[in-house]
């Protein structure tokens, strides 16, 4: 069992219950390797996903450095190309994703009232395999090779050799067939290919954990339309990845198979079809947008309501558009496809369908300026991220219906007319949601206060950043320029915006900047964030901060949507918010309770198992990528006995270990009631 | 810090920002879909400024609602404990705010499906061209008459031109935005692209439109574009009845040297010249464009240089990998000389 604030005891060694002895602590290196904490985890999520953020946007750099000019020399077109495939896959792969689970591992089981998610190591074992799976994607800089198409020549010079160009260079949508082996030779993306195998087992996997937990883990009286928008966002895209993720799956083994073994699902030479590629892929591909902007719009949905200082206007409204924008997102893939030479049948209702996408994004928007409308609205940083989010959401979202006008879209498609609208959707929309969270989650996470200034500078340089790169974009596009070219030349006429493009690339780098510097600095020396420093609504902020490892010293009812906000304030005759009168004890009371904890509580203990199964897993894929190199094979077994070995000793050990007396038990945590503490319960 | 004054000069610096990107933005370029050069790229253009139009209403409306509703209800004063009225929602103004945008959608639903069926399928009677997309250049040819061209598409000017398209080896996406949005080319299958120009201009004898491939089709998908060449009815079957002819024979000289090294450095193995290499297999077997009259054309590789530009050719000839990079065309170490005679004969390859 996992111990809280006190040390482990003097570790006597106990049987082990299975192949290793269980971990010990929970702190320092280890502890977090074997951490089975869904805070722990989320955290680990959220650091791991802002890593590779900085990697896809040092991409984005590169790329608009080469495209600043025309008939630019800075990266060959390998490198280009391999930059903005690699751009793609790890912004929305590495970044988005990642950073929604972190929100979802840390915050799910707090909003909810739980202790932690329903199979804590396999939420662990999500972590893992997302991680080495993201390693191994990203080692293809350092194994990958890439090359001509069979027959075709390179030109002559070292630098073609950069390892940036042996990175997998296909488009992140990998349209069959020029990702066959034929046209994209060496191993690059195979690595692309199996990676996102890899990490979409991850996914998958904490898919599920994340329904069952939702279903089945929360506190009494927590009915589901009691549950924050943000619990209901991760419910629905639970389901769009547990629905949407088998597609890729099955479509990336199909990929792999032609690469590795010689089929011909995509290769129309050999009787395959390269367009069943492309359903596959947007029958995935669309899902995934709502996958990757959901849970932003729930991070929205509970930052506006806190700051406008009102409930969230029309809760249910705002809930049942997010499950009918899931519903329609799968029926809507093949707009993706306009110019593929789909039927014409297919084209007007593919259209139409996509159209209707817009009545429930329409429904949010709404409902999200009607809780701000009569609301007392703090400009705090969460706040103007979330505004901002409504703000670039509704440009993305008009720009997407321009894209349903079919014949319109004939002439949008593959231009930066879409890379604008995608981006006003993915960084307007989702990347907004993500910082509105981290800011608005900071004094949770760290107990501290972020820095104001900076965080508003933040958002001003990011804002500023972001209309500058992706708003000319829009009109970069449909006076033609097409997407993924690695030069583009005079007569294009488009040097003046192309520049000012590219300068909104550095502002939105330097607004990065600027975050990280807030977030390192307030982490170390940030104010003290005190309890509950927003007058917040929801149950999640009824804890100490920064969060007890056990979350809920006695586990909360519920007798309301925003039940903290009921147990703070009653409403005046008026049906205006006034505080009660003992809100003082009240907040005072919840403080003093979650720190003091009256009785013991089992954590899931720490486990080295979830850590070793996505090692092992890494060392089969670099097997799959090897194969027809031969030693491939070994590096597959040798992946699959660590892998395999590992679950064994998992099922065979406990999820809670009682007791050989080299752990403690959760106890009362804070250092200065530590003396309160029942002295003999710690014994025992 | 969102107060009044600051607020106004937000929105005037949006406001200038987007008045200076419709100046600034229309700057003639030759991939421009908004200049549109055709009818079917006419009436694109007209749906998507409908469109636009309508957008830009409801994005005033929104955006100015959010910032109205920001500077009305921001808090003046955080500690007076006055709190806002704590409204859960409004059934009425969800029905409204639903049923609008419905309304509105299925307004513009009615003009899309009606081009899309209008803009699909050919006509029976219009002329018919095969497009094979190949990395990295675009081959036609015309089924009726027999001729096989690469890079420039000669199109009757003011009529409907059907391309019936497929693709070699990967996916590509012909795109002439000044006649028509996009269509991809698919290996093993066919699609199918309409093209209209206007009629030609009083005096003119033919206009160029530029073409770009605009599917990511593997590393030198920067440089594959070509041209559509709109000429008269007159001109296209002059153009038709010179294109039969067999290539000009070559007149000695640097021209004859040329020739022999079309042989010598095995650009035959590729490249159909009628006349001279016919028992090579012909286009459906060679993998590089036919030169029988190379030098009818102006735009070469990809339709990424010309033949107008002195330096052009013998940059390409010098080294073709450099310029696209996977080129099937290698580095033939060429001499400065050879490369002279080669671009002799080319030229002469009228």
């Amino acid at each position: 069992m996992a111990t809280t604030a006190i040390p482990p005891q003097e570790e006597t060694p106990s049987a082990p219950t299975t192949i290793f002895r269980r971990p010990a602590s929970t702190e320092g290196f280890w502890g977090w390797v074997t951490t089975t904490d869904h805070k722990k985890i989320g955290i680990m999520y959220g650091y791991s996903a802002f890593f590779f953020f900085l990697l896809g946007g040092i991409e984005a750099l590169l790329i608009r450095v080469q495209l600043a000019v025309p008939d630019n020399t800075f990266l060959s077109a390998a490198e280009y190309n391999a930059a903005f495939t690699m751009h793609a896959t790890i912004m929305v792969f590495l970044f988005v994703m990642p950073m929604a689970a972190a929100f979802f591992n840390y915050l799910l089981p707090l909003m909810i009232g739980a202790r932690d998610v329903a199979f804590p190591r396999m939420n662990a074992v999500s972590y893992w395999i997302f991680l080495f799976g993201a390693i191994f994607a990203s080692s293809s800089f350092l194994f990958g090779t890439s090359g001509a198409p069979v027959g075709g020549y390179l030109p002559d010079g070292a630098e073609w050799a950069s390892r940036l160009g042996s990175m997998p260079n296909g488009g992140w949508f990998g349209y069959a067939p020029n990702s066959l082996e034929a046209f994209s030779t060496g191993t690059a993306m195979d690595y692309w290919a199996v990676g996102l195998q890899v990490i979409g087992i991850a996914s998958l996997i904490s898919s599920i954990n994340f329904i069952v937990t939702i279903l089945n883990l929360r506190a009494k009286g927590m009915k589901l339309l009691r549950m924050p928008v943000f619990v209901w966002m991760t419910f629905v895209v639970a389901f769009l990845l547990l629905f949407s993720l088998p597609i890729i799956a099955v479509a990336l083994f199909m990929v792999t198979f032609d690469r590795q073994f010689g089929t011909v699902f995509f290769d129309a030479t050999g009787g395959g079809d390269p367009v069943l590629w492309q359903h596959l892929f947007w029958l995935f591909g669309h899902p995934e947008v709502y996958i990757l902007v959901l849970p932003s719009m729930g991070l929205v949905s509970e930052v506006l309501p806190t700051f406008s200082r009102k409930p969230l206007f029309g809760y249910a409204a705002v809930v049942f558009a997010g499950a009918a924008i899931a519903f329609l997102g799968f029926g809507v893939w093949a707009h993706h496809m306009y110019a593929s030479g789909i039927s014409t049948v297919a084209q007007a209702a593919f259209g139409l369908a996509t159209m209707t996408i817009a009545v429930p994004t329409g429904i949010k928007i709404f409902n999200w300026m009607g809780t701000m409308w009569g609301g007392k609205i703090r400009f705090k940083t969460p706040m103007l991220f979330a505004i901002g989010f409504v703000s670039l959401f509704v440009i993305g979202g008009l720009s997407g219906v321009t894209h349903s006008i079919v014949p319109s879209n004939w002439q949008q498609t593959d231009t930066y007319y879409i890379v604008g609208h995608f981006h006003y959707v993915l960084f307007g929309g989702a990347v907004f949601g993500l910082f509105a969270g981290l800011y608005y989650y900071f004094p949770m996470l760290t107990g501290k206060m972020y820095n104001e200034r900076l965080g508003k500078l933040h958002f001003w340089l990011m804002f500023l950043g972001m209309n500058l790169t992706f708003g000319p974009m829009h009109w970069l596009g449909l006076q033609g320029m097409p997407r993924r070219t690695w030069v583009w030349f005079e007569e294009q006429g488009l040097a003046f915006w192309n520049a000012v493009v590219t300068v909104g690339a550095f502002v939105i780098a330097a607004s990065a900047l600027v975050f990280m510097i807030n977030w390192m600095l307030s982490k170390r020396r940030g104010v003290d964030a005190g309890f509950d420093p927003w007058d917040a609504r929801t149950l999640e902020w009824m804890l100490p901060l920064p969060v007890p490892e056990y979350n809920y010293a006695k586990l909360p009812t519920v007798t309301a949507l925003d039940e903290f906000w009921h147990r703070k304030y009653t409403e005046d005759e008026d049906g205006r918010a006034v505080r009660r009168d003992d809100y003082d004890e009240i907040v005072a009371q919840l403080e003093h309770e979650g720190r003091n904890p009256e009785e013991e509580i089992e954590l899931p203990s720490p486990s080295y198992f979830p850590f070793l199964v996505g090692f092992g897993i890494m060392f089969v894929a670099y097997g799959v990528v090897y194969l027809s190199a031969g030693f491939g094979i070994w590096l597959m077994l040798l992946g699959a006995v660590i892998a395999l070995g590992s679950f064994v000793g998992w099922s065979v050990e406990p999820l809670e270990e009682h007791h050989g007396g080299h752990d403690g038990h959760a106890e009362a945590a804070d250092h200065e009631e530590i003396e309160d503490a029942d002295a003999e319960e710690v014994e025992a | 810090m969102l107060r009044g004054p600051r607020l106004k000069l937000i929105l005037l610096g949006a406001i200038a920002l987007v008045l200076s990107s419709c100046s600034l933005g229309v700057q003639d370029g030759v991939l421009d879909s908004f200049d549109a050069q055709g009818p079917i790229a006419a009436d694109l253009a007209w749906l998507f400024w409908l469109v636009f139009w309508i957008a830009a209403a409801v994005f005033v409306l929104v955006q100015g609602g959010l910032a109205f509703t920001l500077f009305r209800f921001r808090s003046k004063n955080d500690d007076d404990g006055v709190e806002p009225k704590q409204t859960e929602g409004n059934p009425v103004l969800e029905v409204v705010w639903t049923v609008i945008p419905v309304v509105i959608l299925a307004a513009i639903a009615v003009p899309t499906v009606e081009r899309v069926f209008r803009y699909t399928e050919c006509a029976p009677d219009s002329m018919n061209v095969d497009v094979i997309g190949h990395q990295w250049w675009f081959e036609y040819y015309y089924p009726d008459h027999d001729v096989w061209t690469a890079n420039e598409l000669v199109i009757p000017a003011g009529q409907e031109i059907c391309l019936t398209m497929t693709s070699d080896d990967v996916i590509h996406n012909f795109w002439a935005p000044k006649l028509n949005g996009k269509r991809y080319l698919i290996p093993g299958e066919d699609t199918t692209l309409l093209l209209e120009t206007y009629d030609l201009d009083e005096g003119a004898e033919s206009e160029e439109f530029w073409v770009h491939c605009a599917e990511f089709c593997g590393l030198s998908h920067a440089r594959m574009r070509a041209r559509v060449i709109a000429v008269s009815d007159d001109g296209f079957d002059q153009w038709i009845a010179g294109q039969k002819e067999p290539s000009v024979a070559a007149s000695g000289g640097l021209e004859g040297d040329g020739l022999q090294l079309f042989a010598d450095k095995g650009c035959n193995a590729c490249h159909l010249i009628r006349g001279v290499n016919d028992d090579s297999g012909g286009n459906e077997v060679l993998i590089g464009p036919e030169l029988t009259h190379f030098a009818s054309r102006n735009a070469f590789a990809g339709g990424t240089l010309e033949l107008a530009n002195a330096g052009d050719l013998a940059k390409w000839l010098s080294d073709p990998p450099t310029w696209k990079p996977g080129s099937f065309m290698p580095n033939l170490d060429l001499t400065e000389t050879e490369i002279e005679a080669l671009e002799a004969y080319l030229r002469s390859l009228k």
